[in-house]
């Protein structure tokens, strides 16, 4: 087992895989991240009001909340998709967001998607093996993405976490359409990526047996029916 | 960047990719119109430049709605928001993907077809030389019109509503390029404005299509 510079030793990974995950290697920032009296609109209406909460290094949040309540629209702000209207939170630029939909090209093999998104996030090969071990993916890697259920799709998708390099995953829903196995797997994964540092958000409703502080998003729920007002929104519409 | 026109450019070529759609839709057209008209040299002469010009704009404009729609579908787009990469550059290489894919080809194969027309010979490297430098204008306002409609819902109807009129002045000064050319004309002029309207179009609106796709990703 590589040693890793820090000493750390600690790693949990799978009995049957050996060596730890590269991404569980690679040392992340490890860096507080502070949302403070964040306001969040989904299109023009305000979802959430004065969203505050501290996330450390290592740690990861679990968003919780009936349907609706605003978990999407909060990750989406945090990822930069969404400008939020007021309120501090920190850079997108850091975060790797998952949504619904997995960003596969149906036409593209397994091994070229991950090897497209390494190229855009200026990540190299070296990730992409390493997210196709993480992932279990080596036996589809030649496969194309539209030949694969929608499990195989979701680990393709998630994979893609670990090709990105960005510290803070900001997941919608991760687990959807996983087995049990692929559960186990994405929660190892996820474990590497808390203890080399890294931080993640997570929308979810079934226990990964990771350690995570929990928040409920709908105590920020707005309190009073509000719409922002923009022009060139109602122009495009 | 190159990562991206790559993967765009290799879609396209893959089964289902719709390359060759416009090109198969301009070589009809440019059958169908001496079918239609009857294969007369002195009718058609004059009208070819246009047809060709026509011909070329329509083909252009099937393929446009796939330029983010695609994109968008699988959740592509709001990963590209995220990246690295600025939105305009994003912008910048999704047209470039459509020109090689759509444009470049237009533009070689109009050379052939014009003899279904009847383009005095004279004519032809003017039509191959207008081509080449006024599509890149159809593809760069194509993806502007693509990143207003992303959102939408049978958007290719109000696309092309949209769309259609942005390329009055390439249609315009293209079709004239050609008609001056076979009339032994000078060309600079309507060559001149049809190279700005093309990098005007090539310099500025990447901006504009990267502020519409923001809004369409709230």
């Amino acid at each position: 087992m590589p040693e890793r510079p820090d000493g750390f030793k600690g790693i949990p990974w799978y009995a049957d895989d050996p060596l730890p995950h590269p991404d569980a290697l690679r040392i992340k920032d490890g860096m507080d991240r502070v949302v403070s009296e964040l306001t969040c609109c989904r299109g023009e209406a305000i979802v959430l009001e004065g969203v505050s909460f501290a996330l450390r290094g290592g740690r990861a949040l679990v968003l919780r909340g009936p349907n609706g309540a605003g978990k999407t629209t909060l990750l989406r702000t945090l990822a930069g998709l969404t400008p939020p209207v007021s309120g501090a939170m920190p850079d997108p630029e850091g975060a790797a967001y998952a949504g619904h939909a997995d960003g596969l090209k149906a036409q593209l093999t397994v091994a070229e998607n991950l090897a497209f998104w390494a190229a855009i996030f200026g990540t190299g090969p070296a990730e992409v093996e390493g997210a196709i071990r993480g992932f279990d993916l080596a036996p589809l890697r030649e496969r194309r993405a539209a030949e694969l259920s929608a499990g195989q799709k979701r680990r393709a998708g998630l994979a893609r976490l670990l090709v990105t390099g960005r510290d803070l995953w900001l997941l919608d829903e991760p687990t959807v359409s996983l087995d049990r196995t692929a559960v186990n797997r994405f929660a190892c994964v996820m474990r590497g990526h808390l203890d080399a540092g890294g931080a993640a958000i997570l929308a979810t409703h079934i226990d990964l047996g990771i350690e995570a502080d929990e928040l409920d998003v709908a105590a920020f729920a707005a309190k009073r029916e509000a719409t922002l007002r923009d022009p060139f929104a109602e122009a495009v519409e | 960047m190159s990562a991206l026109l790559l993967r765009d450019l290799r879609l396209a070529v893959r089964a289902g990719g719709g390359f060759g759609l416009g090109l198969v839709f301009f070589l009809i057209l440019a059958t169908l119109v001496p079918l239609a008209v009857g294969p007369r040299p002195d009718l058609l002469a004059p009208v070819a430049p246009g047809i060709l010009w026509l011909g070329a704009l329509l083909a252009c404009l099937l393929s446009l709605d796939r330029i983010f729609a695609l994109d968008a579908e699988d959740g592509s787009l709001d990963l590209l928001a995220t990246a690295p990469l600025p939105l305009a550059g994003v912008a910048t290489t999704k047209a470039l993907a459509h020109w090689v894919t759509t444009g470049l080809p237009l533009a070689l194969a109009a050379g052939p077809l014009s003899l279904l027309l009847f383009l005095p010979p004279g004519a032809l490297p003017w039509l191959l030389l207008a081509l080449l430098l006024g599509t890149p204008a159809l593809s760069w306002l194509g993806t502007f019109g693509a990143a207003l409609t992303v959102g939408l819902r049978r958007g290719s109807l109000l696309l092309s509503l949209l769309v259609l009129p942005l390329y009055i002045p390439t249609l315009v000064f293209g079709a004239e390029v050609v008609r001056r050319g076979a009339a032994g004309l000078p060309v600079a002029t309507p060559l001149a404005l049809l190279a700005a309207i093309t990098l005007g179009c090539v310099a500025l609106l990447p901006f504009a299509t990267a502020a519409a796709l923001r809004v369409n990703l709230r």
